[in-house]
């Protein structure tokens, strides 16, 4: 019988073999391989135009500008992170209120006013859920085909663009579902907003 | 009808997967040559070389279990070092500071665990080199924990009047090399695809299209993109049923889980190693029918889940729909419930994820489910006050149903008085405490734990929603807490130290109470006679089995937790529709 001590001794020299390996020697071979197949995808997603970075295109950004088109309703964090000069940049995060609350109820008749006010061609007609609604993360980049068509008249009235050509962009930045089958399809707001602005072409 | 689709697509590819890579986990358990031995058997014999391990010797489950408990308590030990000594160590480009000591006691209790809860957010709270050589590690090693917890129990079942119960060194070493390696890399190269980042540079600030003016006049325009080795760690956790995101906002976030793809790849990893378990335990066993019989049991619970939460995320609620003037029909959008979700994924693809992340003791969302209709999160609740049996986590969910099928066979015996028996082995008054205690760590942790946080005045201060909702946020935290599972109404603030400490001595009790008792179970069995097959014994691998079976398990659950359920998420439903 081998005494407890050396029992002991043995445990532990496995631990540190299996955290070398598991998080040392796996982490750097996966990030090693990945930077060289994905390397844009692997640092970020960053659109960037003669070397300006004009952010992710797996990110939000918050849009209220009438000639851009609107995002989900976000949560601006402007207290966590700074640049390298101190000063606040922005991130946003998920609401985690019940949609089943008086309070939540009052939230959505506010937007529900906001959205109307800002297109008052649309009349009464039922607003898509993702325009009023905040996302998972706080920082969805995409919504839904219905919540892009919404918007179009109002920003062809708000900007140089006519409605076709909008809807082109619009097209032009769709992704559809995983085989058809999974998932939703899906607009990517920045990569629309930076087109109207010729930015992307 | 398209979303009918797509949840029928997610549990036929899951079973597809997960048939032969039971068989395949059977002959890594029995060391039987696979297609990796070529490769990975001069890894594993060096290691063995390395720490003199004796490749021939057969623990005893005392000392099987003294190992285990052992080399948890050395990771748990190294991760709090790690964490609260982070600002001096390297892979740092934020400059983030140590954790407290409470929070420091949580993570480290949470990961060893393979709860995976999470009172911080990755972002802001953990440096690269504490994300990958404490939380990634953790995230292997805990998986490999309880799986090899269930080889053990399950030659207990196969063995006859010997000792051993297996090596504690190979076991680990072969589920760590054979199975949850290959996985991994086949899942990082998979996700990285899609766009999650797996980088070692510092943050990326990028310039915002609309600058955003702030109330005190200034103004922000740019926005930060955070980085960091997270698609390999994100393979891991979505596979060893760990569930801790690199980011807040886990798989919600969209450098976490950017499309569609990625997402079925880290949803179906939820549920792979736990039910191909019972395929491998079938096999192992030598009468695949056992482990058909345990399948069934929980894909039937899972099918139940799904469903409910499908029909309620789908309707939505009246505060939402405003009488009209939102329309959450599914019309060119998903529709539905899309408060705390990703539009990307709609509803059937987050509401076929919560299912499965707290059937699965995994905790990893991609929708937040604090924003949940009442009966949709109350269905998550549930699943984990079950006792994370159905499917639940790696190793640990099978053992755990393993002790409820002990308990069936015992109910069962009594009812027709015979001396109950499971798979030729007589179950005796040291199997049956023991199995109680497997099945009953979950809820005593859970009702404990939530009862006494209720009666501390300034827990009000840390729930987001005000009502039942609030007491539904405290009830959900316990509740993740005593399944391990980890995920949380997330609008509730953790990180204080009443509840860092409470909520991380729930997990270690919910984790290696039961643990224990398996291997002692274990122990138990493996010294005994098979007895014959007689006119008495109660089959278990027919549909009646898995009925009665699926009964335990819910009148367990529904008699400890409708009291608590009524005063959350039930209460909330009532109000909802007043």
């Amino acid at each position: 019988m081998e005494s407890m001590n050396k029992v002991l001794l043995r445990v532990l020299g496995f631990f540190l073999i299996l955290t070398v390996l598991c998080g040392g020697i796996y982490t750097f071979a996966m990030t090693g391989v990945v930077q060289v197949l994905f390397n844009e995808k692997a640092n970020g997603s960053i659109i960037q135009i003669d070397g300006k970075k004009y952010g992710s295109s797996l990110l939000g950004q918050q849009y209220t500008d009438m000639g851009h088109m609107w995002g989900r309703i976000m949560n601006i964090d402007t207290g966590t992170y700074t640049d390298d000069d101190g000063n606040p940049v922005m991130y946003a995060g998920p609401s985690n209120i019940s949609p089943a609350g008086e309070g939540y109820e009052a939230l959505v008749a506010e937007r529900v006013e906001m959205i109307r006010a800002a297109h008052p061609e649309k009349g009464d007609a039922p607003i898509p859920v993702d325009l009023v609604t905040s996302s998972g993360s706080g920082l969805d980049p995409h919504i839904s085909l219905a919540a892009a068509e919404y918007q179009i008249t109002r920003i062809a009235n708000n900007s140089d663009h006519s409605e076709e050509e909008i809807r082109a962009i619009v097209e032009k930045y769709t992704t559809g579902r995983f085989l058809g089958v999974l998932g939703e399809p899906v607009v990517n707001v920045l990569k629309v907003n930076l087109a109207l602005d010729g930015i992307l072409k | 009808m398209q979303a009918i689709l797509q949840y029928g697509f997610y549990l036929i590819i899951l079973v597809v997967l997960a048939i032969p890579l039971g068989s395949y986990m059977g002959k890594v358990m029995n060391g039987e040559k696979v297609f990796l031995s070529k490769i990975l058997l001069p890894c594993e014999n060096f290691i063995y070389r390395m720490l003199k391990i004796d490749k021939k010797e057969d623990m005893h489950w005392k000392k099987y279990a003294m190992c285990t408990l052992a080399f948890n308590a050395i990771g748990f030990a190294f991760l709090y070092l790690l964490l609260v000594l982070q600002r001096f160590l390297p892979l740092n480009p934020e400059n983030i500071e140590g954790n407290s000591w409470h929070l420091a006691f949580n993570t480290a209790s949470s990961f060893i665990t393979n709860t995976n809860w999470q009172a911080y957010s990755g972002e802001n709270a953990l440096s690269y080199f504490s994300q990958m050589m404490g939380l990634t590690v953790q995230n292997f090693v805990s998986a490999a924990v309880g799986i090899v917890v269930l080889f053990a129990l399950i030659r207990g079942f196969v063995r006859v009047e010997e000792k051993g119960v297996g090596n504690f060194f190979i076991d680990m070493t072969r589920t760590i090399l054979y199975v949850l390696i290959p996985l991994s890399i086949v899942v990082t190269l998979g996700i990285a695809s899609q766009g999650v980042v797996q980088s070692f540079k510092p943050y990326e600030t990028v310039t915002l299209v609309e600058p955003i003016e702030l109330e005190d006049g200034s103004v922000v325009t740019e926005q930060v993109v955070p980085l960091g080795p997270a698609a390999s760690q994100i393979a891991i956790k979505q596979l060893g049923t760990n569930g801790g995101g690199f980011m807040g906002a886990n798989s919600a976030h969209p450098l976490e889980n950017p499309t569609p793809f990625s997402n079925l790849l880290e949803m179906i990893s939820i549920l792979l190693i736990p039910a191909a378990l019972c395929f491998t335990f079938g096999r192992n066993v030598k009468d695949k029918k056992q482990g058909i019989a345990i399948f069934s049991a929980m894909f039937i619970m899972l099918v139940i889940a799904l469903s409910v939460i499908a029909v309620n995320e789908h309707a939505a609620t009246p505060q939402l729909a405003q009488e009209g003037a939102v329309n959450i029909l599914a019309e060119n959008q998903a529709g539905g419930n899309m408060e705390g979700k990703e539009a990307r994924f709609g509803i059937a693809t987050s509401g076929t994820w919560a299912a499965f992340t707290t059937a699965a003791s995994n905790g990893s969302v991609n929708s937040m489910h604090d924003s949940y209709t009442p009966i949709g999160g109350m269905v998550t609740m549930l699943l984990m006050q079950l006792g994370e049996v159905v499917f639940g986590g790696v190793g640990c969910g099978l053992y755990g149903m393993l002790g409820f099928a002990i308990l069936t066979v015992f109910i069962a015996g009594l009812m027709v008085g015979r001396t109950p028996e499971y798979l030729g082995k007589k179950i005796e008054p040291f199997e049956m405490k023991m199995a109680v205690l497997v099945c009953l760590a979950t809820p005593i942790g859970i009702l404990v734990g939530s009862g006494i946080a209720a009666l501390i005045p300034t827990i009000a201060d840390s729930l987001n929603n005000s009502g039942a909702h609030g007491f539904s946020e405290l009830l959900y935290a316990y509740s993740s807490a005593g399944g391990n599972n980890g995920s949380a109404f997330a609008g509730f603030n953790a990180n204080t130290p009443f509840l860092n400490v409470s909520i991380g001595i729930v997990m270690l009790f919910a984790r290696f109470a039961p643990m224990v008792a398996t291997l002692a179970i274990a122990g138990s069995l493996v010294g005994k006679k098979k007895v014959a097959v007689s006119v008495g014994t109660l089959p278990t691998h027919n549909a009646l089995f898995v009925a009665l079976l699926i009964f335990i398990v819910l009148l367990i659950g529904a008699l400890s937790f409708f009291p608590a359920l009524a005063l959350g998420p039930i209460a909330e439903y009532f109000q909802m529709i007043a």
